[in-house]
Parts: C-alpha cells; structure tokens; sequence
C-alpha cells in the first residue's frame, strides 16, 4: 500500500450539528495533520452536511483517519478519493483596479481565454471570478499579478464522486 | 436486553407533565435507573440540587469531595456493575475539574453520563461567572457531548447520552445544561433511545470472517490468545472461556482484560505487556497465530511495534472498526460484539490441544518465578514487600475480592499477583494512567456491588492526590477497605531514573503525614504495619471489618517491578532484573 504522500479528498456526511467542526478537525490536529482546505455545506440529502477536506497523506494513515472520523457518532459516512475518482472544482475571486480594464488591452484577453467572468464592475475595481482546477487558477493568478491584483481569495476544494455513494441507502435503512 | 425495574416503569412513558426542566433531569435519571450519582453542587446546578432534595428518597446524590472524584466514583461504579455511572458538577471549574475523569473513560470505554450546569444562555459566550466552553473542552475527551438551552430538549438529549455512553465500545458522554433551561417549565414525558441514525454501535458480524478466523487458527501449530475489556464489556466471558477450552489454546490478557477468566484457569498464562508476565511476552514472538479479542495492541502491550508479533498471523475480533490495522496489521479482521463472535466462531473450531506449546509458557514461568515472583512473594530480604502483601490478601479473601488499583510500582504489582476468580475484579486506570483513580472509584464499585469485599490498593504518591475522599467514605459509611503499599516514594517514577537516569531521584522521594491518623482523623479505623510478622494479622482483621478500614504498610524503599519491556524495546527483550 502507498506509503508516500498524496492528495487525498475526504468526504463526510454528517448531521448538522453545532460542535462536529470541532469533533472533526480535532482528530486531524491530534495526528498533526495540515488540512489543506475544507469546506462545509448542505448535501443532497435534506439536514445532511457534508464535508469536504484536502489533505496531503499517506494512503495507511487517510484509512485510519476515516476509522476515526466515522466513529463520531453523528457522522454518517467517510469516503476518501483518489484525484482521478471525482470531479473537483475550486473557486476564487480576484479584485483588480477599473482602469486596467480599460487601458490594458491584454487584461480582456486573459480574461477572455480563461474562461474567467467578470462578477461586477465599477469605477474604482472591477471583481473576476473564476472556477476550475488548481493549475489552471494559479496560471491566472501569474497572469494578472503582473498588473497588480487588489484582493485573491480562492475556496476550498469541492468534489463529486464518479462513483454512486449510498448514503440516502442508509439513512432509509435506519428507518426500516 | 435491558430489565427496566418497577421504579424505572414509573418514570418511563408516562402521560405528560408540566415541570421544570431540572425536575425533568432528576426524572430522565430515575427512568434509566439510576440509584445513586456522584457529584458537586454550584450556582450554575442548583436548580437540579433542589430537586434531588425534593427526591431524596428515591436518588441517592453522593457529595464526592472533589468532582474529579465524582467521574472516577461513576467510573468505578460502572466498571463492577456494567451499568452508566453518572457525575454532576457547576459550571466553569467544576466542569473542567470532571475532565481528568471524563479522559479516563474514554480511553478505557467507560461508560458515564456527565451532567453540568452552564451559565444562562443569554450569557454564553460573554466571558459571564464561572463560565467554560466544557462543550469545546469535553470534545476530544468524550464519545459525545451536547449542550442544552431549552428544557424540551431534556427528555431526547438525556436519553440519547445513556443509549451512546452504553451501547456498541461504551464511553463517557457529557451533557451541559443552561440555568435557564433548568428553570424553564415544559410538558415532560421520557422515551428511551434506541438508534440513532448515524451510529451503529455494533458493526454487522460477517460470515465469511468468523469462517477465515476459524481456518486460521485451526491450522495454528503455536497459537495463543490474548485478550482485553472487550470481552468484559461485551459479556463474553463464558465464550471465550469455551473458545479457550475447547482449542486448548494459552490465553494471556492486558491489564484492562484481567479477571475475564479466573487466574487459576489452566490456560490462563499471565499478563502482557511492560510488566506483564515473562512468556506470553517473550512467545508473542514466537507464536504463529495470534488472536487478539477486544483488545487495542496499546503501546504498552506491544513494545516496539516493528518487532512485535512478526512472524505470526494476527486475527483480531473488535467492535470498533477504527482499532483493525490502528497499530497492528491484521490477516483476518472479525467486526462485530465479542459475544456473539466468539460463539459463533466456537462451531468451527476443531477441538484441540498444544501440550507441548503450553509447556513452552509453563518453563518461561519456571524463569521467571525463580528470578522475579518468588522474592516478590516469599521475600527474604527484611523489608517487606509489595507482592506478599497481595499475596496475604489473595489468602483473606479468597481471590473474590474487587481489587481497585491506582498507577505505579502497587499497581503492577497488584495485576501480576492478585487472585481473580470472579470477572470484572480488576478495576485499574489502564490508558490514562491516572493517579488518584483508585480511593474514589473504590467508592463507586463498593456502592454498585455493596456484596463485594472491594479492596483499594493505592501507592502513597497517588493516595494523596484524592486522599480528600475519606470524607465521603466517612459521611456515606462505604466500607471500601483502604491498602495504601507506602514506599515514600514515587515508586515507578523512582525505578525509571534509577534504571535509565542513572538514580537521578529528581523529586520522587516523599516526606509523608501520619497516614494513619489523617484516617483516624476522618473516624476511619486504622492501622500500621511495619513487619512481617504484623502482616497477616493486620490484613485479616482489616477483611473481617465491616466498615471502612486503612491499612498502610510500609514496604521496602526501593524494590523495583519486574519483569520490565524498557519502553522503545521489543517485547521479547523483556528484562528480568
Ligand atoms: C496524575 C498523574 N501524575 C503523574 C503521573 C506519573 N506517575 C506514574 S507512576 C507515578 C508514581 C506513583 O507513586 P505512588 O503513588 O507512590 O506509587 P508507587 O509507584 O510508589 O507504588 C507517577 C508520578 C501519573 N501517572 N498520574
Ligand atoms: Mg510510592
């Protein structure tokens, strides 16, 4: 089994409960485990959240994490994947001064050529947003540093699986 | 299945009433059945104070002395009984002061119900008297925990708290209650849980894994056991005794699995770990299959993990799906309740017997009581020691006794050498290591099982650490009797710096009170005993007692434990001296 380091995203579905957050990261700080991003928000699945956590690991070390992880009791399930089990997307907003869009031409082709759109403009900035994979942003980042860029902020990873999870499975077996 | 008593019928699944929130704490207690709980009262409490005034005669509130002994005492009570202990406190330091308590369960699957007070909801998170976040704190530490700030969540969050700190690998749970919640007046009615819908207490045993563990140890030429609380906690004495009859394969236990099979059995060949027994150490090296049941692979059992158990297949029956591979890779993974896997597994074991193997662990023995148990027992050196002073105790009551340990040299001590002929015996703060545990839950497993005789053997380091609980044993009459093995030292601190820092006693040497009249001074009889020749008498007469009893006895200064796996070395290099 791999004993290197790599991506790995980590899905949990969980109850929405005040405090899970906590439960959660706790078992990744008690490991000195640097969570590269996470996000938190609803499921498919009505008051079910779901998280979505980045880390860099080993494949030994994610599958005792998950074990820990599902061990919470309002946890309902933990998956990781590998990169090429999902399609993931991360987000980011840039901030950039309004004249540049007026008096660089090549601003409009950046924007243009990656698919980047233009959220909202007035006098003083204008905001892009652009979603995809992590290449592909910090490219448009290089690009757009040469002018100056006012604000970045990029979200965390989201990811969908390619393969079927049976949570809803599960949740109606309860009932049964 | 659980037998709800005529008491707990009263309270359960009644029509609804209108009452406060704190009477509906006291009443969600009294319908799980709870007959007594330890605790401390304080501002953020009170209202559940002046309700268990009001029930006085039908829950019995124990003032512990301090509330880390009012988790150790839930703690000690549900450790003999089996059932949820339960410990209240106030906010803020009485709240956190629970936490070493609530740690210690965790580790060692204690199953508690913690209650505290919190501050009124409008002040949360306003820096307001004596409030903690204990929710933020309690969460690493505790199986689940949750805060309540209205009374109509009472009834489902309490009930649920006692469904999870019981069912599946048990825990400690806390529930922190607002004041105003207390006060706060709601149509009560209570319904025990019974799921929860994200939880699976229990994971479904396979087939196919009960069928791959028999093949595997059918086919062991030099097969052996060891096995942990998991078979306590899952009942499944008589299971394991059958699995262990019928294959006639030797079994060695961790210091929490002690008692699961009396001591005297045949096939029961000792202790494992730092300072278990010499051969179940030394042939978990040598041993083809290794079958471990309800039990963890603690660093303290296995030593150095990479020369641990190499050479032999390893098959692992757990509840809890997080242990499988944690620390010990395992060929065959058997998921599911103890119980209900080592009887089904029991079918297919091929009747058996490995007298040569088993004659393997009865010379290792051989060494070691030559070196080690022999002087620990039947010492010639003057000074007394720790060791015959168990064995007097094996003799006065004849190995049924309840013995409830702290940490240290004693502790050790009283794992290899106490007599255990009835299960759940060995009551021992094993993960955690807490010093303090033993005089506070001796109280708790006295009160739960008032028909045992419950001996407390406590080192003189950790005796003063909760010695304060001679209070509550004085004020409730709890004739827990008090063995406090006196080394004025810091005993295994002391053997570590004399092994490994070149006798380096860096704060470990102790100057102790007159115990024995600190106990008189709590109206607890007491005695002293510095020789031989006042030893048994002083044990049989602290045995016939029927009230609380201390007994110091003065050992030798600086006996050290052994056998001893040095911490980072592989279980095989045990060390004999
Ligand atoms: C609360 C706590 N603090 C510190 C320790 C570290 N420790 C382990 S054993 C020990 C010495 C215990 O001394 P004593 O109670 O006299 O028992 P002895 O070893 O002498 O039998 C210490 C300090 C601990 N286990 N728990
Ligand atoms: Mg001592």
């Amino acid at each position: 089994m791999a004993t290197e380091q790599q991506l790995y995203t980590i899905s949990i579905y969980t109850e929405n409960n005040i405090g899970l957050l906590n439960r959660i990261s706790a078992i990744f700080q008690r490991r000195r485990i640097n969570i590269e991003s996470l996000n938190i928000s609803v499921s498919e699945i009505e008051g079910v959240s779901r998280f979505t956590i980045l880390v860099n690991m080993t494949e030994v070390n994610v599958k005792k994490i998950l074990g820990q992880i599902e061990k919470q009791v309002e946890v309902i399930k933990a998956y990781y994947h590998e990169d090429d089990e999902t399609i993931f997307q991360e987000s980011c907003l840039f901030k950039i001064k309004s004249d540049l869009l007026f008096e660089e031409r090549q601003i409009q082709n950046i924007i243009k050529e990656s698919n980047a759109r233009i959220v909202t403009v007035n006098k003083a900035f204008f905001v892009l947003e652009k979603s995809g994979r992590r290449s592909e942003i910090e490219l448009l980042h290089r690009e757009l540093s040469v002018f100056g860029i006012m604000q970045f902020v990029r979200s965390a990873r989201i990811a969908v699986t390619k393969d079927e999870l049976k949570i809803t499975k599960m949740l109606n077996a309860f009932k049964n | 299945m659980e037998t709800l008593t005529a008491k707990q019928k009263q309270y359960l699944e009644q029509p609804k009433v209108r009452i406060s929130g704190s009477e509906a704490i006291v009443r969600c207690l009294l319908a799980e059945g709870v007959e007594v709980l330890y605790g401390y009262p304080g501002g953020a409490i009170m209202p559940v104070y002046d309700e268990l005034y009001k029930y006085e005669g039908e829950i019995n509130h124990v003032l512990t002395r301090h509330e880390q002994c009012a988790a150790h005492a839930a703690q000690g009570y549900a450790r003999i009984s089996g059932k949820v202990g339960v410990a209240m406190a106030t906010s803020g330091p009485g709240a956190t002061n629970l936490i070493t308590g609530i740690a210690d369960a965790q580790i060692d699957s204690t199953p508690i119900v913690c209650i505290t007070g919190q501050v009124p909801s409008h002040l949360l998170g306003s820096d307001a008297f004596q409030e903690t976040d204990i929710v933020g704190i309690s969460t690493p530490v505790t199986k689940w925990n949750h805060q309540i700030t209205k009374a109509s969540q009472i009834p489902e969050i309490i009930a649920r708290a006692f469904y999870l700190a019981r069912s599946g690998r048990p825990g400690p749970v806390l529930i922190d209650i607002t004041k105003d919640a207390q006060f706060e007046e709601f149509d009560f009615q209570y319904k025990k849980c019974t799921g929860v819908r994200s939880y699976v207490p229990v994971p479904e045993l396979k087939k196919s894994t009960i069928v791959a563990a028999a093949e595997v140890i059918n086919s062991a030429k030099k097969p052996m056991i060891v096995w942990g609380q998991g078979v306590i906690l899952g009942k499944a004495e008589q299971e394991l005794k059958a699995v262990i009859e019928k294959t006639g394969i030797p079994a060695a236990w961790t210091i929490l699995g002690a008692s699961a099979i009396p001591t005297s059995h045949p096939l029961n060949v000792g202790m494992v770990g730092m300072h278990g027994n010499y051969a179940p150490n030394v042939l978990t090296n040598e041993c083809d299959v290794l079958i471990a049941i309800g039990m963890r692979f603690d660093d303290r059992v296995t030593g150095k993990l990479d020369e641990y158990a190499t050479q032999a297949k390893i098959v692992h029956f757990e509840i809890d799906p997080s242990e499988i591979d944690k620390n010990v890779k395992s060929d065959v993974a058997v998921l599911g309740d103890a119980k209900d896997s080592l009887s089904k597994v029991l079918a297919l074991l091929n009747t058996n017997s490995h007298p040569e193997w088993l004659q393997k662990f009865n010379d290792l023995y051989d060494i070691e009581y030559n070196k080690v148990i022999k002087n620990d027992l039947d010492p010639t050196s003057q000074g007394l020691t720790m060791g015959e002073v168990l064995k007097e105790i094996n003799v006065q009551t004849k190995g049924e006794a309840a013995i409830v340990t702290d940490v240290g040299q004693h502790q050790m001590i009283a794992c290899r050498y106490a007599d255990f002929n009835v299960s759940k015996s060995n009551i021992t703060s094993g993960g955690l290591g807490t010093m303090g545990f033993a005089l506070p839950a001796a109280i708790g497993a006295k009160m739960a099982a008032p028909e045992r005789e419950v001996v407390a053997i406590i080192g003189d380091g950790g005796y003063q650490m909760t010695i304060q609980e001679l209070g509550t044993i004085f004020q409730n009459k709890v004739p827990v009797k008090i063995v406090v093995l006196n080394n004025e030292f810091l005993g295994m601190v002391r053997q570590w710096q004399q092994l490994f820092f070149d006798k380096r006693y860096a704060s470990t040497e102790m100057v102790n009170p007159n115990f024995v009249a600190i106990a008189q001074g709590y109206y607890i009889e007491a005695k002293k005993v510095t020789e031989r020749k006042d030893l048994a008498s002083a044990v049989k007469e602290m045995i016939a007692s029927d009230e609380p009893y201390f007994l110091e006895v003065c050992v030798e200064k600086e006996n050290n434990v052994f056998p001893m796996v040095p911490s980072g070395a592989s279980v095989s290099d045990i060390r004999l001296e």
